[in-house]
């Protein structure tokens, strides 16, 4: 499998914190890959980082061999790296078809397509995504009128509408009804299965992510502490140890 | 179009040609009723839909007033001299054809000189937000009214006059009349349609969260500066046809008048209803109509009055009357229950 993002020696650091440093980690095309660690421990800095929202100090980042760091979020976004937020970003004026609507992947138009009717293209394709997150007899709703976990699959879904090659999710189940778990672990396995999407995702549930994640990187403190398959970093001490609070 | 809707545009229509007929002693402040109407529009578009709060539209508006105003003069005489007469001079005839000529260049000359500087100025300003780009605007009002009160070559601080209208047409304000209506309806058609693109979807999602849009791969700052552009055109043409329903320009007092007009943009935009396509509306008839009242009423007290009304409708209507409508009547006239039904 070719490597689809490399991130090379990068570090960030906020005036005295440093939230990143030297941090490498390869993602192949395809996969699924686990980022995890304690709170604080640079995971959502270092996702900002990739999708551009802050310039990195040291490092690189290729997206498909190719330099991204010095570019602006939605040049990156357009590349087909696409990220969602920890909490829950949706537009909450528009109902949820709309928020789709506008989530259609406009990377091989021109800025002109803009002035085209709402609906003309992607309705078929956003009530089919509003079906496929289980959101469909919600679809004339406000989304700000959805409860969180409802806005959070929202957001899963207006990801996929963009046909991103690459999605990072930033903790998918944080909020979510314990019930509904099991069938967002198969809905993010069939967006990597069906559509071809490599998913890296970050993730405080740990049968979550051993059960989703071919491979897991676990940083701690703003460093890489390890690496390898969901079963080796279980039972690696130095993990158990960051979560546990021994260092 | 449902047949409702055609029977409340034709009306309006039909109410829009005959209203100088039928109420030839109010023609003036029909004239700017059409007018408001338009800056109520194009305030919300950008104040409302896009959520973007601009006391600098006003800059648009006056950019428009004085361009109109110079081609007008500019095509027939020296403008230079023509200011330094200060309007007063019995030497600058227009002949018929010379003022309709100066109208036919000189509105889309202002238009386009006032989308120009959106481009600019937006480029410049719409990088920030919030409270940020409230205040910037705010001083760019001040600061072009000033810029203007110290150019001689459109008469300074003195002012300018627009063009005389010709003796042989014996009711120029019913010509304004009319421009001042087509305009109003040509603004509320593309804004009407501009909603129902993409473009529309776009800046609401902007307005609604801008870092999302950004991380979807929306390019912002050039829709942003292309609704600012939109409003100021049509704003611009506003601005060439108040300058000369005024018969006067201060650069302070009618062209840039950040606390007048500036702020009764936004104040009908809020008082009909905020990002809505026909609260800019409503808000533009009813405070065109109670501020005539109060001037007409209350004279001596007209601005206080003003000045209670601007109170009241920000504490007690902060959504606007169309806002206020919706959460009485939500079923009908809440948001579509069928989207589908709404879009097309």
């Amino acid at each position: 499998m070719t490597a689809l993002l490399e991130v090379d020696g990068t570090s960030k650091r906020f005036g005295g914190v440093v939230a990143n440093d030297a941090i490498s980690l390869t993602v192949p095309e395809g996969a699924i890959v686990g980022l995890i660690g304690p709170n604080g421990s640079g995971k959502t800095t270092l996702f900002n980082s990739i999708v551009g929202y802050h310039p990195i100090d040291a490092g690189s980042i290729r997206f498909r061999s190719r330099e991204i760091s010095a570019l602006r979020v939605p040049q990156i976004a357009r590349l087909g790296l696409l990220r969602t937020f920890q909490q829950t970003r949706i537009y909450g004026g528009l109902n949820c078809v709309q928020n789709l609507l506008i989530s259609r992947s406009t990377r091989r138009e021109p800025f002109r397509q803009l002035f085209t009717l709402q609906g003309a293209r992607g309705r078929e394709r956003a009530e089919e995504l509003l079906e496929f997150v289980g959101l469909y007899e919600k679809r004339n709703l406000l989304a700000g009128d959805l409860s969180f976990g409802q806005q959070k699959l929202l957001e899963f879904a207006m990801a996929l509408m963009s046909e991103p090659d690459m999605l990072m999710l930033d903790e998918p189940t944080a909020g979510i009804n314990p019930t509904l778990i099991n069938g967002l672990i198969d809905r993010l396995k069939r967006a990597n299965a069906e559509f071809g999407i490599t998913l890296f995702v970050i993730e405080h549930n740990m049968r979550v992510i051993m059960n989703l994640a071919e491979h897991i990187y676990c940083l701690a403190h703003g460093e890489l502490l390890a690496e390898g398959k969901p079963a080796d970093i279980q039972g690696d001490p130095r993990v158990i140890d960051a979560y546990l609070g021994a260092h | 179009m449902n047949p409702q809707k055609m029977f409340l545009y034709g009306a309006i229509v039909l109410a829009g040609l005959a209203g100088p007929f039928i109420f030839p002693n109010n023609q003036v402040q029909m004239t700017e009723l059409w007018l408001f109407i338009v800056f109520a529009l194009t305030w919300d578009l950008v104040g409302g839909q896009m959520g973007y709060n601009s006391f600098g539209n006003v800059v648009f508006f006056g950019i428009g007033m004085y361009a109109c105003a110079v081609v007008q003069i500019g095509l027939v005489y020296d403008v230079g001299e023509y200011t330094a007469a200060k309007g007063g001079g019995t030497a600058f005839i227009f002949d018929l054809a010379q003022y309709i000529w100066g109208f036919a260049i000189g509105l889309p000359v202002a238009a386009m000189l006032a989308a120009l500087a959106a481009c600019v100025l937006g480029s410049l300003v719409l990088g920030m937000r919030g409270h940020y780009f409230a205040i910037c605007t705010l001083g760019l009002g001040i600061a072009a009214g000033e810029i203007a009160a110290g150019w001689d070559w459109i008469g300074a601080g003195s002012g300018m006059t627009p063009a005389p209208p010709p003796h042989d047409i014996d009711n120029v304000n019913r010509l304004f009349y009319y421009m001042a209506f087509a305009l109003a309806v040509a603004t509320f058609a593309t804004i009407a349609w501009l909603l129902r693109t993409r473009f529309g979807l776009a800046i609401n999602a902007i307005r609604d969260d801008e870092d999302k849009a950004e991380a979807m791969g929306m390019f912002t700052t050039r829709i942003k500066v292309t609704a600012w552009v939109i409003a100021a055109t049509f704003l611009g043409a506003a601005g060439g046809i108040y300058g000369n329903l005024k018969r006067f320009i201060d650069p302070l007092d009618t062209a840039f008048s950040g606390a007048t007009i500036g702020v009764w943009m936004v104040l009908m935009a809020i008082l009909g209803g905020k990002g809505t396509l026909w609260g800019p509306v409503i808000g533009a008839i009813v405070f065109q109509v109670t501020k005539e009242l109060f001037w007409t009423y209350l004279l001596g007290w007209q601005r206080v009055a003003l000045g209670v009304l601007i109170v009241v409708i920000v504490v007690f209507f902060p959504e606007g009357i169309v806002g206020r409508v919706r959460q009485m009547f939500p079923e009908r006239f809440g948001p579509r229950a069928d989207a589908r039904e709404g879009a097309e």
